[in-house]
Parts: C-alpha cells; structure tokens; sequence
C-alpha cells in the first residue's frame, strides 16, 4: 500500500472521530457489548460485521442514542456523548426497514429534519434538491413512499438521513431488503456518495461480501466483542483467529502441531502416515504447540497428475463438485476422511476438465499460501 | 370460489333474516297511516312530519347530539393518551394492573357504572345534566377507543419514531408529526365507536342525567312504556338510516384507498 492511501488508522498523530472507551451494555443479564474499545476516524467507511445477537446493532444504537452505555464512555469529536438526547446529535441514522414517514411525500421526507432547524426556506429548498439530484430521484419528489420501488425507498432514506450533513451517519443493514442485482449497484452507489459527501458512515451489516466491498475497515464482532478490526485484505488474508477466518469466506481448517523448522517456518503434523505441513507464519509457534493452518479454497491447487516441487501435497478423491459457472469448488476427501476444499477457475469447456466425482486427484498448495492460527 | 351450497344459502337466509326481520318490520310500520301500530292502513309519511313537529324529541336529540359530540372527543383523547403510555412506556411497576384496569370498563356491568357514577355526582354536589352525561360517556367509551388504538400502536413500526427523533424531533413533536398522523384512521374509527356508544346508551344515560337533560334514548324508553308510536317508529327508521349511511361511506372509502394504494405500490414495482 501506498502512503498517500486513506489510511488514519496507522498514523498515531489522528485523532479518531468516535472513541469506545470499555463500553459495556446489559440488558438485564444478557450482555450485548462487553468491555469493548475502538477508534473510527473521520471520513472512513466503518463496517461492523457478524451474525444476528453480536452486538453490532446495540452499538450502533449507542452512537445515535436510543441506548446509553451501561458503564464506559462513548466520545464523538472528543465529547462524550452520553448526556445528549439523539434529537441533539450531529448523527443521523438510516434504518434498516427505511423508517420513511409513509403520508409524507419524498420531498417532505428529505425536508423533515431540515424544518426541524428552523433553516431558512429557500435554504431547505436548495438542500432537498442537493439531495435528490445526488441520490438521482428528481423526478420523484412528489411521490409518497407507497409510490416508488424498494430501492428507490432505499435511496430516499438515503438523503433524508444525509441532508442534515451530519457528521456521522449510521446505516443499520441498509442493502437487506434489496435483491443481489440491486444491491450491487447500490453498494457502488454508496461508496460514491460517502465519497463525495466526505461524511463518515458506520454500517452494520451480516453479510460479509457487503461489508468487503465498501468498508474501509471491518470489525468482526461476535458475543459482544470485536475479535479483528483490519482492512477488508488483511481480514481475509491474515485472519487473527479461526472465528475470523470461518466467518469471511470458504476456508479449509486443519488442526495439528507445530514443530519450529527454520526462521518463520513451522512443520505441521496432522494427521498419521502424513507428511507434515510446511507453513510459514511469522507469529511465533512454541514446539509441539496446538496449531490450525487455515487455507483458502482458491489458494488450493488441483491436479490429475501429480505435481512437482511443491511444499504442500495430498491425495485424495473427489467427494463433491459445486460448480459456479466461472469457478468450480472441488470437495476432497483425503484417506484420513478431513475434507479439503480446492477451487479452480473454469478456464476450459467444462467437458475438457481432466477430473470428475469419484477421481483420484493430488491437491498441493504453497509454504505461504495459509495462515497459522493458535485459536 | 366455491359455488353457494344449499345449505349455505339457507344459514345465510336465516342468519340475516334473525338480524334484520325487526328492523325491516320497524321500518315498514313507520310508513303505517293508521295510528295504530299492529295494523297497517296504507302507506303514508305523516308520521315524519309530526316528528319534526315534536319540540321534546328534537330537544332530546340536540342534547343526545351534544353529549355523543364532547364525550367522544375527550374520550378519544384520553383513550389515545392511556393507549400510548400502555404500549409505549415498557416495563414498569404494575402495568399489567394498569392495563387490566384500562379494560375492566369493557366488561363491567353498566348498572354498576352508572350507580357508581350517580352516587360520585352526588357526593361531589355536581348538578345533574349535560355535564354529567358527557363525564359518564367518556369515562366507559374510553377504554374502547384505547382498546382500538393500542391494537394500531402495536403493530406501529417504532423505528418510525425514532427516525424522527434522530432528524431532531423532540418527543412531542416525533408524536405529532409522525406518530399522530400515521394512527390518525385508528384515532378517528377509536372517535366514531365512542360517539355511536354515546348516541343509543340507555343506562349510563338514564343514572346519570337530570330534569334538564334528557337524551333520545330516554326520551324514545319512556314514550315506549307508554304505547309504541309510529313517531317512535320513524324516529328510529331516520336513526337506522343515519347509521347505515355513515357505515358504508366508510367502508367504501377505506375499500377504495386500499385498493388505490395497492394499485399505486405495483405501478411503482413495475416502475422501476
């Protein structure tokens, strides 16, 4: 990476935006957020990331308001933001299910919190038209939302929630009720405007691929504590736990021990009759120490014939074929029964593939291609 | 569909023939010419005329008016208040009692409401009339209108509210900007059962009103008691008719939106 990438994160001289300072939320005996502390910096695109009951939700609606932190402090610009009410926050929130004022038209939707400031009206005016001609719903204005699509609903909760420039706004799962089609475009979209507005946004989200595409950085969070804070790459490439590496994308997990072999280089034994594993990792592996080395599915090579010169290599016969259209996963069971996941690029007509169920096949992959996990 | 069945029709016909043959036959007998309510002597509409003649009906109605008017509007506004507060404000101490206590109205005995009503006027040294009347209706048809409320609060998506508080809404204003709008069907049909409960209550009406007011259905019991009148009979044909009028106007209105929304939402689907 560059030095002139947006990157706020590494400089120790910024001063981040939103402060979580151990914050911890209870709902009775339950604990939503638990001891939780993290920096998000102006101008980022934050993405809070994990299943349904991590908490990403609760801590969205700590920063706008409608949950106040059990214990720990919550600081925006430097100001802890306990005592202000959400009516009094330079936040704004785009709800998961929109939250449009179903008899109030477009227009009066976007205007809503502009009235609320008793802004000039030729001001209010000038701004609702900024909005429309950005989120491209001029020709709209007059509709009320029972009238438009669902993702131009989507759009119009959009500029509502941008049209008091906040300083930070909040976007609780905000491509859901879209089809994948849509919510491609529309990811796209909202990289752009978040761009061109300049305006920091916290999405939750629980699907990965979303938070990959426009995060600047996800936190993966499960049980009330986030487990990785990275850039989208590092998070899939260097996972700082098997929880991480499970939950972004296919991985092949493989459980053995360790044996220190050189600088950075561990042999993994794992399974009888097997030559061990040879992983590189620069965290530093104590001899006979429980390991898992977590390798990505494309990271896999497979081959017909077997190969030669390579760190990795097992065989095994082919289980299960999941065939994408442009990329096939190959399901691999090797003689000790664990399932090795391969994929491959379908370079070739399908009926020219050298291998199919039931083949014997050779799978090999390189020194550097996993990653070695304590947990 | 399924094709009517023999014994479909016959269940309808005598369901309906047991809800309407009274009425019908109290309509019939309104246009009698005789005097004489049993026999039928030729159509005719005097007796309408001589209604609008009768200055204590139309007196009792104008009053009958008033109170359905006033009692149903501060009802409405009470009963919207207590329904908001009950689904809104979660858990506390003794809401379910308080609840419970919203609703206990419903199933009391009006004898017992009305008397214990009579005896608090006449404690407190209030005069029995209209005021009375108005305080007595509000009180039981206010837990009807937050009965109707509540079950549209329940169903009210609150992220509504809260998107109004996040744009800078204070909580009085996300109230009545957003809230009060969006239930305002609920509020108004919450307004009309409370005015039809006032307009043909009997016995509230009756413990509770004085020597200077009297409503129609006190008027309409005691004329009764002393020989049904074709009067009575065209007085309560205009009140069928009124009635019927206002229920089907707001069936057909409510109908039509939904289908005008319906057929709104799809052009905009296939719109896009």
């Amino acid at each position: 990476m560059n030095s002139t990438a947006f990157a706020p994160w590494e400089d120790p001289e910024a001063t981040p935006l939103i402060q979580f300072q151990n914050v911890t939320k209870r709902f009775g005996d339950f604990v939503a957020i638990d001891d939780l502390t993290i920096d998000i910096y102006e101008k980022e695109f934050f993405a809070l990331l994990g299943p349904s009951g991590c908490g990403k939700t609760t801590m969205m609606r700590m920063l706008a308001g409608f949950e106040t932190p059990t214990q720990g402090k919550i600081n925006l610009a430097g100001k802890d933001i306990a005592p202000v009410p959400p009516n009094k926050r330079a936040v704004n929130m785009m709800f998961q299910s929109y939250a449009l004022f179903p008899h109030l038209s477009v227009w009066e939707n976007i205007a809503f919190g502009l009235k609320r400031e008793q802004m000039p009206k030729n001001d209010i005016n000038d701004r609702v038209e900024e909005m429309l001609r950005l989120t491209r719903l001029e020709k709209f204005a007059r509709r009320k939302p029972h009238q438009i699509s669902g993702g131009q609903r989507q759009r119009v909760a959009l500029a509502r929630s941008l049209a008091k420039a906040p300083k930070l706004l909040l976007l609780d799962e905000p491509l859901g009720a879209l089809d994948k089609k849509l919510r491609q475009e529309t990811q796209f979209e909202l990289m752009d405007i978040q761009e061109k507005t300049g305006t920091t946004f916290v999405i939750v989200t629980h699907d990965q691929e979303e938070a990959m595409t426009v995060a600047s950085r996800v936190a993966v969070m499960d049980h009330g504590k986030i487990i990785q804070v990275a850039t989208p790459d590092r998070i899939y490439e260097t996972p700082n736990s098997v929880y991480v590496a499970d939950f972004i994308g296919e991985v092949n997990i493989i459980e053995g021990t360790a044996t220190p072999n050189g600088e950075d280089s561990y042999a993994i034994s794992w399974a009888e009759g097997q030559s061990p594993l040879k992983a590189a990792s620069a965290k530093p592996f104590s001899e006979g120490q429980k390991c898992h080395v977590a390798i990505r599915p494309e990271k896999v090579t497979i081959n017909a014939q077997k190969p030669d010169g390579v760190d990795n290599l097992v065989q095994g016969k082919i289980l299960d074929i999941a065939y994408l259209g442009n990329i096939s996963t190959y399901h691999v069971e090797l003689p000790s029964g664990t399932v090795i996941k391969a994929q491959a690029a379908n370079t070739r007509r399908i009926a020219r593939r050298s291998f199919t169920w039931e083949d014997s096949v050779w799978l090999s992959w390189t020194a550097t291609a996993g990653v070695l996990l304590a947990e | 569909m399924n094709r009517l069945s023999w014994f479909n029709v016959v269940s309808l016909t005598l369901g309906f023939a047991f809800l309407y043959i009274p009425m019908l036959i109290l309509i019939l007998y309104s246009f009698n010419e005789s005097k004489l309510v049993t026999v039928w002597a030729g159509f005719s509409t005097k007796w309408y005329g001589e209604l609008l003649q009768n200055e204590a009906f139309l007196n009792a109605a104008w009053v009958t008016l008033k109170v359905a008017v006033f009692s149903s509007t501060l009802a409405t506004v009470l009963g919207t208040i207590a329904a908001y507060v009950m689904i809104r404000s979660g858990k506390f101490f003794g809401r379910t009692l308080f609840s419970g206590m919203i609703y206990a109205p419903l199933v009391m005995p009006e004898v017992i409401t009305g008397l214990s009503l009579l005896l608090l006027f006449i404690g407190i040294g209030l005069d029995r009339g209209v005021l009375t009347i108005v305080l007595a209706h509000t009180t039981f048809s206010m837990c009807y209108v937050s009965v109707v409320v509540s079950s549209r609060l329940v169903t009210f998506d609150q992220s509504l509210e809260e998107a109004a508080l996040d744009l800078g809404c204070s909580q009085a204003e996300a109230f009545r900007l957003v809230t009060l709008p969006i239930i305002a069907p609920a509020v108004i049909s919450g307004w009309l059962l409370a005015f039809t409960l006032s307009l043909d209550d009997l016995v509230i009406a009756s413990f509770t009103s004085g020597p200077s007011a009297t409503t129609l259905p006190i008027k309409i019991f005691s004329a009764v008691r002393l020989g049904v009148s074709p009067e009575i009979n065209a007085l309560s044909t205009i009140m069928i008719a009124i009635v019927t009028v206002g229920v089907i106007t707001a069936s057909l209105v409510s109908k039509q939106q939904a289908v005008r929304q319906k057929k709104e939402e799809q052009a905009a689907e296939r719109a896009a």
